[in-house]
């Protein structure tokens, strides 16, 4: 059950940043050319994309997921380095290329070649955090 | 290009109906950097259910696009802007712990501060760094 509702769920997401237009770079770098020919489109996706949510948040209340277990708990609401630092690195390598993580997952079969890269790039960033992560925590330590 | 909006807005209900289904279906919030950076790197927990939604993610559009939907990424051919966009987009989500999915989606609709931190944080450098390259290099 779990597994079935997973895989909905992720081709749901898929077509839904297909249809968006959020697996076209052009459009993305475009949303965030604010300063230049401003695309708005993006915004009708995440206004689209948080009301269902805002809902799913509501229904969670008093209750348990549909396939046992808990809801996730709110992470307490500190405002860290690592999330300033990292949100700014995410949107610098966004702003450069356009794609985020889920819309390079979605368009990988119609990417071509530049698509495959970007994602090679991203899983061996991805990979190297856990170490890097070891890296800066031993420095701030010693220091 | 008017209607552009109208498919924004279809796409939009599309993708947060995926994480409603995704989190009353199985308590897990729908983050992209987080659900695959959790395979990459072996933290994540419930192999078998990211695999699927991995394989629905990749498939459904894959269908889509040979069905006669078809998709154009339009990304660029400069290998070292694919590669340094990959790697920042890598290491920060999983520094920030969450993406445009994570953070602005599931984040936002719950009022979570962090999630509006980290959207004003990736949209606002993602600006300046259009617009340097726009006035820079003429990317």
């Amino acid at each position: 059950m779990k597994l079935v509702i997973s895989l909905l769920s992720g081709a749901l997401f898929g077509a839904g940043l297909h249809v968006s237009g959020m697996t076209d770079t052009a459009r993305v770098r475009g949303f965030l050319d604010f300063a230049g020919n401003w695309d708005p489109t993006l915004m009708f996706v995440m206004g689209g994309a948080i009301l269902p949510m805002l809902l799913a948040w509501r229904l969670t209340r008093g209750r348990a997921p549909l396939t046992g277990g808990t809801f996730p708990t709110q992470a307490p609401q500190v405002i860290s380095r690592p999330l300033i630092a990292g949100s700014v690195l995410f949107g610098i390598g966004w702003g450069l290329v356009g794609l985020c993580p889920g819309p390079a997952l979605a368009s990988l079969s119609y990417g071509g070649w530049q698509g495959i890269v970007f994602l090679g790039a991203m899983l061996t960033g991805m990979r190297s955090v856990p170490r890097l992560r070891r890296v800066l925590d031993t420095r701030t330590t010693h220091a | 290009m008017q209607i552009a909006w109208i498919y924004g807005l279809i796409g939009g209900l599309c993708i947060g109906s995926a994480a409603a289904l995704l989190l009353l279906g199985t308590g897990r919030i729908m983050g992209a950097s987080g659900i695959v950076g959790g395979l990459i790197d072996g933290s994540g927990s419930n192999r078998g259910a990211t695999v699927a939604f991995v394989a629905g993610l990749i498939g459904l559009p894959a269908l889509m696009s040979m069905g006669g939907w078809h998709g154009d990424t339009q990304a660029s051919s400069n290998v070292a802007l694919l590669v340094l966009g990959g790697l920042t987009v890598g290491i920060g989500t999983r520094f920030a712990n969450g993406c445009t999915s994570g953070h602005g989606v599931c984040g936002l609709s719950r009022f979570s501060l962090r999630g509006l931190v980290a959207t004003i944080a990736y949209i606002g450098a993602g600006a300046i760094t259009v617009t340097l390259l726009r006035w820079g290099l003429g990317l």
